[in-house]
């Protein structure tokens, strides 16, 4: 009786002390994610105006705003989008879909892991020397979104696989059974059924490509540009490059602190809005999946 | 003529041969019954008469399989064709992530049909021949998903009898369902056998005995013995059918 109570407050015990780590680690990565939002929250709210997000910069980039900043992230991520996701998409059917299992598909996929693995500065002067130069691109847009594009890509390519695996199988012997054709199936079954879940790699890389600093750093981000992009040909300025600058290598670092943190504060909220926005369309789609 | 005929039939998933020349012969509108132990092969042949073991890669088969006289591993046959004429329904219920028309409709259509008064007229008709159209009658546009099991499984078989096949396959359709379900597939089996070829995989040795005509007894792979369901269940001739079917292993 003793016994098996002493082992019964042991059991309990150590499962205790386990939770309790998991529990701890869990909400510390939590509290550390919202230290760090609020500081750049009361550190940059003070230099956020409806000025500073619709005007340009002004003397040396100590006053005015950051609107061509914004509009050029937007710019950038639009562009890398309209590149990268339908290429990772249809690669992704294509491997996980169409391959058989082979030493073809290990390739691709090794390569893919690879690809991701290649630091972000190397993927700027690639599009530098490859879009810029070569192809004559210019700093551009143009060159900016297919060089953030192609850093996004195994993300994309990653998720989408992901997302397509996650579709039961019987549901495409189901259809397959029925006579329909492989692309029928893939078409009309797998892929409405992954749809929601492919949002998640486009959430992930609007994420990542709004963030990136180094590979737009050769090719297309402007030091100050007080204008629009009028065309993918233009330069432009975006906002972590814009930030970079402030921060360490403007006229006068010191009188535009503030507006680097309402720079950070504003990157943030576009991110932020963008998750919200795909995490939205992907409910949306999920319910359309089931009723279809 | 036989509707189904397998002559000397080897199947292999790599190294691993899983069928032994198995010959076996089934006439129209007969119901047969695949018993036996798990992983003795009754499965595989039956993904073998609509050619859905050809998803597998790394498979390989020798002998032939002959539906209505042609061989469906020729080179003349189309499977989309041959998965047409021969219709399956799975172990688990699997209605696709449609509504309950849809999910009837949906074989209609990839088969080229377009015209809307027919696609309706022929999901009305299929749901009423499976006995379910008292039920869904006023959620024909709910999902699939909202239907109770027995009901999906239903819905399985009349999205697998709309496009009309000659033959059904059915993969131990009712091992996910409780018994209520069961006892109305079953009598839904009963009915079909009329219209078509029916070939059934089933743990349930009771209802082998109630549903088929002729039960095949697969054991590692070879086919032990094939009989009038009534001849297996009351005298087999094979010591290891009749070890089976009272029980003794398996």
């Amino acid at each position: 009786m003793n016994v098996e109570n002493r082992l019964a407050n042991k059991k309990r015990r150590s499962q205790k002390i386990a939770f309790g780590i998991f529990s701890f680690t869990s909400y510390s990565v939590v509290a550390l994610l919202f230290v760090i939002l609020a500081f750049i929250v009361v550190k940059g709210i003070g230099a956020i105006s409806w000025e500073f997000i619709s005007e340009m910069p002004k003397n040396g980039m100590t006053e005015g705003g950051i609107f061509p900043a914004i509009v050029g992230t937007l710019c950038l991520v639009l562009a890398s989008m309209i590149f990268a996701f339908p290429i990772g998409v249809l690669a992704a059917i294509y491997l996980n879909e169409y391959v058989k299992a082979g030493w073809p598909k290990k390739i691709i996929k090794q390569m893919t892991n690879n690809l991701a693995g290649v630091p972000s500065i190397v993927f700027g002067l690639f599009g530098m020397s490859l879009f810029v130069n070569k192809l004559g691109f210019g700093d551009s847009i143009l060159a900016g979104g297919l060089t953030l594009g192609l850093l996004v890509l195994p993300v994309i390519i990653r998720t989408t696989e992901e997302a397509l695996k996650s579709v039961d199988d019987t549901f495409r012997q189901a259809s397959l059974a029925l006579g329909a054709s492989k692309w029928e199936t893939t078409s009309k079954i797998v892929f409405p059924i992954a749809f929601p879940n492919i949002i998640t790699g486009l959430i992930l890389s609007i994420g990542r490509v709004s963030g990136e600093t180094a590979p737009i750093l050769f090719t297309v981000a402007a030091y100050f540009l007080p204008k629009l992009p009028t065309s993918i040909f233009d330069q432009a300025m975006a906002l972590p490059y814009h930030l970079y600058v402030i921060s360490t290598s403007g006229t006068n670092i010191e009188a535009s602190r503030s507006m680097a943190y309402g720079t950070a504060l504003i990157l943030i909220i576009i991110v932020l809005i963008s998750n919200l926005l795909a995490n939205g369309l992907r409910k949306y789609y999920g319910k359309k999946v089931k009723m279809n | 003529m036989h509707k189904i005929e397998s002559q000397n039939v080897n199947f292999y998933y790599g190294e691993n041969q899983a069928l032994h020349d198995i010959s076996l012969s089934m006439k129209e509108n007969t119901v047969t019954a695949l018993i036996g132990p798990s992983g003795c092969g009754k499965s595989t042949y039956l993904r073998l008469l609509n050619r859905m073991n050809d998803l597998i890669d790394d498979t390989k088969m020798t002998g032939n399989i002959l539906i209505d006289g042609t061989d469906i591993y020729g080179n003349s046959t189309n499977v989309d064709n041959l998965r047409k004429n021969v219709g399956m329904v799975f172990q688990k219920p699997n209605p696709f992530p449609k509504t309950i028309f849809e999910n009837v409709a949906y074989g209609l259509r990839v088969n080229g049909i377009t015209d809307k008064n027919e696609i309706e007229e022929r999901v009305v008709t299929t749901i009423e021949q499976v006995a379910l159209w008292g039920e869904v009658k006023d959620k024909l546009k709910k999902s699939a998903f909202e239907l109770s099991g027995g009901q999906q499984q239903r819905l399985c078989i009349a999205r697998a009898l709309a496009i009309k096949p000659s033959i059904l396959l059915m993969d131990e359709p009712t091992s996910a369902l409780d018994p209520i379900s069961t006892s109305k597939i079953e009598e839904l089996i009963y009915e079909l056998k009329n219209k078509y070829t029916i070939v059934i995989v089933t743990h349930n040795m009771q209802q082998a005995g109630r549903v088929s005509d002729n039960t095949a007894f697969f054991y590692m792979g070879n086919l032990i013995e094939y009989d009038k369901t009534k001849s297996i269940f009351t005298k087999p001739a094979k010591k290891q059918t009749e070890d089976y079917i009272t029980g003794r292993f398996g």
